[in-house]
């Protein structure tokens, strides 16, 4: 099948060498942690982009800090590439590996480290999944705010390298928001911490740097996450309306006049049809749009907040209200919205967009994104956390179909296009990858990019960290050797 | 998921359905995070998305199976918490089904591995050669140390270790007949007798019979049937897991014909999902597969059953705390999730959930045997689980699960059927701890709370 999205060619010295590096690798590391059989490294080729598959030349899965620093020294020493991998659960391909590469995978490092209520954090490794922090603290009244559908199965290392939202991000923010520090093994194999449970970390806010770098400036071992007390109550409640659009303006209208609920989830028709045949959460089946508002606090405190809401969704023309009655059918509305994506693999094949646009353009985006799928044939099930403006639309398509395969990733870029157009921006939570990385130009100009990459270069001279993705292959030339050069040259004249 | 099968490839009817659960597979990776060899091993190659791959790289290319692949398809415990979790739909229990079939089919195992393999079927299904092999464990106990010190025969050691001390004297119930109803008749029933419970916990189908009769329930327990063939099926022997299954089609068919079933019985939740899935199993075989629909609408968890029926007010006491632990094949093969833990509670029992119960204890038929590192992580891991519920006793309704846990703990572990037979006027199950004292005048339900 041709492919619109290029990989970096592999680097043949490297490929050639297999054979002393696989040597080498397992000089580092026990028997259980490396992989390097043929069969055995086909389950790493991809991750939920599961479009695009690359072989590695290896897979490692420390156990330990300094075996990920071992390993990583090694790699920078030999200028072989390195594919950091949390769970594997990237929509943006973040964890696709290349032929060159070794991946440095972290779910060995499944450990809760530390859990301190006084400080209200938890100093967790980088693998260990994001619902394991909430329900470590469950009991005591705590929890881990950040939280993306998949976070049954994603790990905190991933989520700091996409900076992961969620649905409940629309109060608590998105992984930034909520990440006091981390140990982070550098491209040469040094090992650094960078803040840590007091606010706030002195000097430039280079955590605010890390989160999000989708694994180029560093390999993140152990963070240190922010607990949240519980609130008293929480109750989703669903709201049914005849249109897209008008749940669109409804949203913005809510937003508009101050409210912030703990979430606020769209979803039309066709999302909501796929996720109550996984879920039977009760969704309403007779309307056009629904959204999941949850409002959280006292029971009074959240009679007075949906009293408000229900009165702009009425301006808006609601159909249908109804309000979780039990705490089983609020973790059903939630089963439902969580395997959304998923949900959707019983009736096609899609990928997941990403982008964000301002609340007001919500209606519009909605609308045009129609317009874009039905101009190449295919379906759609829009399904995302309309708060924040943060789209999800699933593009359906047949993955045994090749023409059909090439409209949904046309589609996507199209419709990924808009939402920067519109004010917004490629990504709100799955990160660029592979998937965004030639439309980065379309949000940034040549000089941004240039910028970002000497940054990038300042921490990873040599560009061995997922060196495929984020920044379009074809503006490297110069702009990143330059960027490379310039901080060789730094480090030498500070040394 | 995109699939590169030929047109030729998909006329075989096996992998023509692999081919179609591949296809509704998305890649989310949500499996990994409730799989118990991937939560103990951290490696996706242990994972069912890992093995997912690999199975289907293995039939893409029509390759015999090897090394690698038959390593992690083996650590699979197919406890099947993985199509609980997948949102995609994905029947994982048929795909790796197949794959069994293909790796028996093309793989030849290492001599022990085959050795400790076919002394398994050649033995466990069958219960009078299981009975004599109990006898001839006891003999071999005092080598455990030696044979875990062998390589190739830890899985020997496990066997030993697992045997009971003693072997409970065969019970009339297991042999054909009919068990008529006292009072008035409100149903008809057929019961599996199986092959290692009756052996075992002879005491676990005496209790059901027992408990159906006193509600008014005939039950028969047919001629000429035996185990369900989950046992050599999980092992890839697909023809003599077939054979098994017409033989018992073929006696539960008669029961039918001769007085009609409203259920056929099951209290090994293990021997459950299979006979659910014969329908499947035989749907190529046009002789058996109209027959073996019926058998498998008609199979019942015993839990299921007694929730479909009126029971009477309660005998006995049961002022007890009980742990709850719902087998895999409970809860992720069949689906029964409530059911028991409702009977229970009904009866008078303050019944706990332990934190976890979506893993499993690490027994899944013969794994304790073939793979013992992992499975005593899991049961430790379960034990730990329970225990922090602080219960009297732990419930669970399949005979594996039984065996296992009480391998790691001191806590008594009774079958669901015997405590609610005890309640409803049976006798008291063995090992049942003291009922604490109750207050005169209160019921059972109150004194629970």
């Amino acid at each position: 099948m041709s492919e619109l999205i290029a990989f970096l060619e592999p680097d043949r010295s490297v490929i050639d060498r297999r054979p002393a590096i696989v040597a080498d690798l397992a000089q580092l590391l026990p028997e259980a942690c490396l992989i390097t059989e043929e069969r055995e490294l086909v389950p790493f080729d991809t991750d939920a982009f599961v479009s695009y598959r690359r072989m590695p030349l290896a897979v490692v899965l420390p156990e330990t800090t300094a075996q990920v620093a071992a390993v990583m020294r090694y790699c920078n020493d030999n200028a072989i590439p390195v594919i950091p991998r949390g769970a594997g659960t990237s929509l943006s391909g973040g964890a696709i590996p290349q032929e060159d590469a070794v991946v440095i995978g972290v779910s060995k490092l499944n450990q809760i480290l530390e859990v301190d209520f006084p400080n209200r954090a938890a100093v967790v490794q980088a693998g260990v999944t994001n619902i394991s922090i909430s329900q470590a603290v469950d009991g005591d009244g705590f929890f881990y705010a950040p939280d993306p559908s998949s976070q049954l199965a994603c790990t905190i290392g991933g989520n700091i390298g996409m900076n992961s939202g969620g649905a409940h991000c629309l109060k608590y923010g998105v992984t930034t928001n909520n990440l006091l520090g981390v140990k982070m093994v550098m491209f040469d194999g040094s090992i650094v911490d960078i803040g840590g449970k007091a606010l706030d970390a002195p000097g430039y806010d280079l955590l605010g740097l890390i989160c999000g770098s989708e694994g180029q400036l560093g390999i993140v071992t152990e963070a240190t996450v922010r607990l949240i007390a519980k609130p008293e109550g929480a109750r989703p409640v669903l709201f049914g309306f005849e249109s897209s659009v008008t749940a669109g303006a409804c949203v913005t209208d809510i937003i508009g006049t101050g409210i912030i609920p703990v979430a606020i989830e769209f979803m039309d028709k066709p999302a909501i049809e796929i996720c109550e045949a996984f879920a039977n959460a009760g969704y309403p089946m007779d309307v056009e749009a629904l959204l999941i508002v949850e409002v959280e606090g006292s029971d009074a405190e959240m009679d007075a907040m949906l009293e408000r809401i229900i009165e702009i969704a009425r301006r808006h023309g609601v159909k249908t209200i109804k309000e979780s009655q039990s705490a089983t059918e609020a973790a059903l509305i939630w089963k439902g919205r969580k395997s959304a994506f998923g949900a959707t693999g019983r009736i096609a094949d899609y990928i997941c967009m990403d982008g964000t646009v301002p609340l007001g353009q919500l209606s519009h985006v909605l609308e045009k994104t129609s317009e874009i799928i039905d101009h190449y044939g295919l379906r759609v099930a829009n399904v995302f956390h309309a708060g924040d403006g943060n789209m999800h639309p699933l593009i359906l398509f047949d993955a045994n179909n090749p023409d059909e395969s090439l409209k949904a990733e046309m589609a996507g870029n199209d419709i990924l296009k808009l939402c920067v157009d519109a004010g917004g921006c490629l990504t709100g939570e799955h990160g660029v990858g592979i998937e965004k990385r030639d439309l980065m130009r379309h949000q940034y100009s040549d000089a941004d990019l240039a910028q970002q990459m000497r940054v990038r270069a300042a921490f990873d001279p040599q560009w061995i960290l997922n060196p495929s993705k984020v920044f379009p292959l074809d503006g490297r030339n110069g702009s990143y050797e330059d960027a490379a050069v310039a901080s060789k040259d730094h480090g030498k004249s500070a040394a | 998921m995109q699939t590169n099968f030929t047109d030729e490839q998909l006329k075989d009817p096996g992998v023509a359905e692999s081919e179609k659960i591949l296809r509704k597979c998305v890649h989310c990776g949500f499996c990994t995070a409730t799989c118990p060899t991937y939560v103990t091993l951290g490696n996706e190659l242990d994972s069912p998305r890992g093995r997912i791959y690999l199975i289907k790289d293995m039939l893409e290319n029509d390759r015999p199976a090897d090394k690698q692949v038959v390593t992690h398809i083996d650590r699979c415990l197919s406890c099947l918490a993985c199509m609980t979790t997948c949102p995609s739909g994905v029947n994982y229990m048929h795909l790796v089904d197949h794959a069994r079939a293909h790796i028996e089919k093309t793989y030849k195992r290492p001599l022990m591995n085959r050795i400790t393999r076919g002394l398994l079927a050649l033995v466990l299904p069958y219960p009078a050669r299981f009975r004599a092999s109990l006898y001839a464990a006891r003999l071999g106990r005092p080598f455990v140390p030696l044979l875990r010190a062998l390589p190739g025969f830890k899985p020997m050691a496990a066997m030993l270790e697992l045997a009971p001390s003693s072997v409970p004297a065969h019970s009339e119930f297991a042999n054909p007949g009919a068990h008529a109803a006292s009072g008035e008749k409100r149903g008809r029933v057929a019961i599996l007798t199986g092959c290692a419970q009756p052996v075992l916990k002879p005491g676990i189908n005496e209790a059901t019979i027992r408990l159906l009769n006193r509600v008014g329930v005939e039950v028969v327990v047919p001629e000429g049937e035996g185990c369900c063939g989950a046992l050599v099926h999980h092992m890839g022997r697909e023809e003599e897991a077939m054979e098994a299954a017409r033989k018992n089609v073929d006696a539960w068919t008669r029961a039918i014909d001769q007085g009609g079933l409203d259920a056929i019985i099951i209290t090994a939740s293990g021997c459950g999902t299979t006979i659910k899935d014969y329908g499947y199993m035989l749907r190529l075989d046009p002789a058996y597969a109209d027959k073996a629909e019926r058998v498998s609408a008609l199979a019942k968890d015993i839990t299921e059953y007694l929730a479909g029926i009126d029971l009477p007010a309660p005998v006995n006491q049961a002022n007890l705390v009980v742990a709850y632990h719902s087998a895999c094949s409970m809860q992720h093969g069949q689906k029964i999730t409530i059911q028991p833990k409702a009977l229970l509670r009904a009866a008078g029992f303050t019944v706990k959930d332990p934190p976890e119960g979506h893993l499993c204890c690490g027994s899944a038929g013969t794994y304790n045997i073939m793979q013992p590192e992992i499975a005593r992580t899991l049961r430790d891991r379960k034990v730990k689980n329970i225990e922090r519920t602080k219960p009297d006793l732990i419930a669970t309704g399949n005979i594996g699960c039984m065996t296992q846990i009480a391998g790691g703990t001191d806590i008594p572990i009774i079958h669901t059927v015997e405590l609610l037979d005890w309640v409803y006027g049976g006798d008291k199950p063995a090992g049942l701890p003291a009922v604490k004292t109750v207050k005169s005048g209160a019921t059972p339900l109150e004194a629970a709370e």
